[in-house]
């Protein structure tokens, strides 16, 4: 999410893509036959490409079915040969209380728990500024919109420090007073993980969102202000749900990128069961236990399975805010 | 975990949500109470106040800061000594150098990667499950994506079976099997690999869309002026996507500037392996040397801002055209 700096429009069709499929079925049949003279190097060439892309990940997905002694004694090609199946990997890496286990289970609700929170709060404050910087006229407003979007020029390290000074001074004592009231919740709690997260995604957001935004008609928002709408209604009753394909499409994004971060875990969420994620968990794993290959293929696949299911049930949003925030450069 | 701690855990979600909506609701009442002397800036105010609040603690309070930081020593007195130490001791001069030799390789590679894919499976078959295939990758984490390419690198002493992929290959061949994470240069390399690995579905997704927006009509001019498919390649392709080209190469650019998790999980750092991102983790959080971290993150700034000086003025331009 941060990675990308494109500026861009958010597509507005609401007709998820058919147009384009029909377009692409003509061209198909327009050009098999000349395709099919010229391109058999071509396709040779993309399945080895894609053969290779999948390898490594089928590797660690055939592995982490494997029992120990298999995986560390023969090569995960070599499951006819040397055949084995065993839920036990995902036993232990998931489920088992023992002391030596990762006991992943608990970081993977703190995965959850710091995703769903990280995107809703940057996408409600985000799309509360676009509106504002695409429908709010005023002179300063244009420069101040460029300047959000130049904030990018800022990397995520250049905020570390000062921002977990500013936390451990102002939030801290905030967090030790919520667990002396409520002693339930640890004093290392998920609300500095939350505000960093939030923080940081506010430039794009920001940024996509108002492009969209901004190509809402404009008869459709005078029209609403003439009837006397406020500023809060046409907000709330026109321009979220017209805005919901961008937001989804940023939603998932935003999604994603938390779940799959490690920098910012690593410096705000404290780094034990009660707020760390699942990638500090594995990347500790990596460090001190880097031959327990059975643990290690097992608590990767479970790092990924959400953001698999992510990826292939809403591929085609994913891929809209990609072509979003990177195409008419 | 406890049933207690998860209660915990689940108290904190719905606590959090809970605060927010109630002050999101606040806010939204005060927008529409907005005394009616100066409505507009007042309800501009309120719009724009939550964002540029965090923004303000949150990146641009510790933008000037961290400079700041760049530029003391660990008494607090104004001096060059982190810098000096940057540009003079061999370990963060080879941090440099890996960083160039990553925003050089990956980059570039991605990109030609990336692009030569979504040519040859342009208007194929089953181009979805293509493009699924090689996209994969981007939805997977840093970390994970490190934990799956140091199973192919993992080494097995001579003699024993390889389950290193990479290795078994090698003694396939006749070689004999490489510690490829602890050997320098090549470790650096092949942790470029899984970057590239990752971007280049990315460089796909964005040209391939790019490719399908040039006119087909341009393409068949090119064929009846009897080109090859090469030609037509270079001299239609190309220029038609030469917008999305530049953002692909200056997003993948910045991506990899700060390129910290593959690092971190494959290598630590550790036998030159390591960039100016990790590097700056490992000063700042590991080593205490705060004025260290800060310069690091000051030259990783200065290194970013051409690429983003170069958006904001397409943006500019965009946004005069409006």
């Amino acid at each position: 999410m941060s990675s990308s700096v494109a500026p861009a429009d958010l597509p507005v069709e609401n007709g998820e893509g058919e147009l384009e499929l029909a377009a692409r079925e003509a061209g198909t049949k327009t050009h098999r036959v000349k395709k099919r003279l010229t391109s058999r190097g071509a396709t040779v060439a993309a399945l080895v490409i894609a053969v290779l892309w999948t390898i490594p990940t089928f590797g660690i997905f055939i592995s982490s079915f494997r029992p120990a002694e298999l995986i560390l004694s023969t090569g995960w090609w070599t499951i006819f040969q040397n055949p084995g199946f065993t839920l036990d990997n995902y036993r232990d890496v998931l489920l088992s209380p023992s002391q030596s286990s990762p006991q992943l289970g608990a970081y993977f609700v703190n995965s959850l728990f710091i995703a769903i929170p990280s995107t809703i709060f940057p996408l409600a404050i985000a799309s509360l500024a676009a509106y504002a910087f695409a429908w709010m006229r005023f002179r300063f407003v244009n420069a101040l919109f460029i300047f959000v979007f130049a904030l990018q020029i800022v990397p995520l390290q250049m905020a570390l420090v000062p921002l977990l000074q500013i936390f451990s001074q102002w939030l801290k004592p905030g967090q030790q007073w919520l667990h002396s009231v409520v002693d339930i919740i640890p004093v290392q709690n998920y609300l500095p993980i939350w505000i960093a997260h939030t923080i940081f995604a506010l430039p794009l957001a920001i940024f996509l969102l108002h492009n969209f935004i901004s190509e809402i008609p404009n008869d459709v928002i005078e029209a609403a202000r003439v009837d006397g709408a406020t500023h809060g209604q046409i907000f709330f009753r026109i321009v979220l749900p017209l805005a919901v394909p961008a937001i989804a499409s940023v939603a998932i994004f935003q999604f994603l990128w938390v779940w799959n971060d490690l920098l910012v875990a690593l410096i705000f969420s404290g780094g034990t069961q009660d707020a760390a994620p699942l990638t500090q968990r594995l990347a500790e794993m990596v460090g001190s236990r880097g031959q327990e290959w059975q643990r290690l293929t097992a608590g990767a696949f479970v790092s990924l399975l959400v953001p698999l299911i992510v990826f292939f049930s809403l591929q085609r949003y994913f891929v809209r805010g990609l072509l979003a925030g990177s195409t008419k450069g | 975990m406890t049933t207690a701690d998860l209660i915990g855990k689940i108290l904190q979600l719905v606590m959090g949500l809970a605060v927010f909506a109630a002050l999101v609701g606040l806010l939204i009442f005060l927008i529409d109470r907005a005394p009616k002397k100066g409505r507009d800036y007042w309800q501009l105010f309120l719009f724009l106040a939550p964002a540029i609040f965090l923004l303000a603690i949150g990146l641009i309070y510790p933008a000037f800061r961290t400079t700041a930081l760049a530029f003391l020593d660990k008494g607090g007195n104004f001096s060059w000594d982190n810098f000096v130490w940057m540009f003079t001791q061999p370990a963060a001069l080879r941090t440099l150098l890996n960083t160039i030799i990553w925003v050089l390789l990956v980059p570039t590679l991605s990109t030609a990667l990336g692009l030569a894919y979504a040519v040859f499976i342009d208007r194929s078959r089953g181009e979805r499950v293509y493009k699924a295939l090689v996209f994969m990758p981007m939805a997977i984490s840093f970390v994970g994506a490190g934990i799956i390419w140091k199973f192919v690198y993992e080494y097995k002493s001579a003699g024993r079976e390889q389950i290193g992929l990479l290795n078994a290959l090698a003694v396939a061949f006749g070689g004999d099997p490489v510690q490829w994470l602890q050997t320098d240069p090549i470790n650096t390399v092949l942790l470029i690999i899984v970057m590239i690995w990752i971007q280049t579905g990315f460089a796909m997704v964005v040209l391939s869309a790019a490719i399908k927006g040039i006119p087909t009509e341009q393409i068949e001019a090119a064929q009846l002026d009897g080109t090859n498919a090469w030609q037509r390649f270079r001299n239609v392709t190309v220029p038609g996507i030469r917008g999305s080209l530049v953002v692909v190469l200056t997003t993948i650019s910045i991506a990899t500037l700060k390129v910290f998790d593959i690092v971190r999980t494959m290598t630590a750092g550790n036998f030159n392996t390591s960039v100016i991102a990790n590097e700056m983790y490992t000063q700042a959080f590991r080593a205490s040397e705060v004025g260290r971290g800060s310069a690091l993150a000051v030259i990783l700034f200065l290194l970013v801002l051409p690429i983003v000086i170069y958006n904001v003025n397409v943006l500019r331009k965009q946004r005069e055209i409006r």
